[in-house]
């Protein structure tokens, strides 16, 4: 496994990985959204208690997983980083730092659009909201850090580290609020066997939340050839992509 | 080896006792904003004794954010840092040591001011007393992070808010249960739960801190 993995420690391999993944990631990300989205948003049964407005479940339910899993995935980046010394690890990092913000801002602004007509609140004080909200304010203290440095290989690991120290906190506020405070319902899928929704309800939100993995991994390359083009602009293979007119097109 | 260690805490300790401005500055500060919740939410004893614990603790953090700077801002800006880098001694050592010597000189003065922040907010013994072990184990846990976040931003020339940005977040789960062990405290309570769990949070910050205070520092200085 390290023979096939350590390729991937140059920018260039990455760069080539990253330009090959990107289209299936971003053709199935579309045609998942596309799909569960529509059959979520206008085919699924209406909720008996919530009417039509448990709908947003389809954005809010997997925002707010994957604002979590990015989280984690940033921070395994980062420990690969410092562990290994790897510059494309810290580059990954910062990648989906933005990209796993964003996410969270979708959870919490969904919810809160969802809070107000069933529990009459835009904000409640609740476990679940709150440590969201931290998990927000850590991924701009990450971004925060990384910007703060001119030197961009320092920024990583400096970030790196805060990225791991946030991690190690994440679970200690998740359960520290949840016995501080609750109201938030249950989760409705991680019992696996026997899923607390109905089947013609389930189908599209799980086809949104790989959709959503999918939009997260093709934002995630795009930014990662990004920030590879910005740091590594100068190396011949890097001018030599550009001569030949392919894969800058891309970069945004 | 251990007088070298002694020699580092020493050091340190004489020169935060020759500063004594910056030494008194934060204790004025969590004063004086303690004295603000009276005056800002009216002076009534039942609502002073429901958010005192809250209130003495956010202020404890705030003043002790305040000193953070202190840590390793003057070693790194004269060159000392890169001396004890360069010693030999174990840099986690030397981070140990330094964070010990920041919690004497800033947090165990705010304990010593406590009795006076509990008169003032109306505080029952128990509360008190409660106050007073969620301190004494809970500031060494303030100490230890926050000497992350300022290792990493040492050599930024802006760093100080940006240190308060990335902490304050950290700190919330200490908060919740600092606060609701003196909570459960005013209710005539078992607050041992709580103050377990910030001993397991102290216990594990001291063993996994100092590595990465040195990692920390060592990006810093590159």
């Amino acid at each position: 496994m390290w023979k096939w993995l350590h390729p991937y420690a140059k920018t260039e391999k990455v760069y080539a990985l990253c330009s090959r993944l990107q289209p299936w990631f971003a053709i199935s990300a579309i045609a998942l959204l596309i799909t569960g989205s529509v059959w979520g948003l206008l085919y699924a049964p209406a909720d008996y208690q919530q009417g039509d407005s448990f709908r947003i479940i389809y954005f809010h339910v997997p925002a707010a997983m994957l604002s979590m899993s990015t989280y984690v995935a940033m921070a395994i980046a980062a420990l690969v980083g410092i562990v290994w010394q790897w510059r494309t690890a810290f580059m990954a990092m910062v990648a989906m730092a933005p990209v796993g913000a964003v996410m969270t801002f979708i959870a919490l602004f969904t919810g809160a659009a969802w809070g107000k007509p069933m529990w009459g609140a835009w904000w409640v004080w609740d476990a679940r909201l709150t440590s969201e909200l931290i998990l927000l304010f850590l991924y701009c203290g990450v971004i925060a850090l990384y910007n703060a440095f001119d030197d961009k290989q320092q920024a990583g690991k400096a970030a790196g580290v805060m990225a791991l120290v946030g991690v190690v906190n994440v679970p200690i506020i998740h359960f520290s609020v949840e016995w501080w405070n609750t109201l938030h319902q249950g989760a409705t899928i991680t019992k696996f066997d026997k899923p607390s929704m109905a089947t013609e309800m389930l189908w599209p939100l799980l086809i949104n939340i790989v959709g959503f993995v999918c939009f997260i991994a093709w934002v995630t390359t795009l930014r990662l050839k990004n920030e590879i083009l910005k740091r590594e602009g100068a190396r011949p293979w890097m001018t030599s992509i550009v001569r030949r007119g392919s894969g800058n097109s891309h970069a945004v | 080896m251990n007088a070298l260690y002694a020699g580092v805490f020493k050091r340190d300790l004489s020169l935060a006792f020759r500063q004594k401005g910056e030494l008194l500055q934060p204790l004025m500060f969590l004063l004086i904003v303690v004295c603000l919740f009276p005056i800002g939410v009216g002076p009534g004893p039942e609502i002073l004794q429901r958010i005192s614990p809250g209130v003495i603790w956010i202020a404890a953090i705030l003043s002790g954010l305040l000193g953070m700077e202190r840590l390793f801002k003057d070693d790194f800006n004269d060159g000392t840092l890169e001396q004890l880098i360069l010693s030999g001694l174990p840099l986690s050592g030397i981070a140990l040591s330094k964070v010990f010597t920041h919690w004497l000189v800033s947090f165990l003065p705010i304990i010593c001011l406590s009795p006076v922040l509990a008169m003032f907010l109306h505080m029952s013994l128990p509360m008190y007393q409660a106050l007073i072990i969620t301190l004494l184990l809970g500031t060494p846990l303030l100490s230890l992070i926050g000497a992350i976040a300022t290792a990493l931003t040492v050599s930024l020339h802006r760093g100080s808010l940006l240190v308060s940005l990335l902490l304050l977040p950290v700190f919330i789960p200490l908060l919740i249960f600092a606060t609701s062990a003196v909570e459960s405290a005013a209710m005539q309570l078992s607050y041992g739960p709580q103050v377990a769990i910030i001993s397991a949070m102290t216990c594990l910050a001291l063993a996994s801190a100092p590595f990465a205070i040195s990692y920390a520092l060592k990006v810093s200085q590159h």
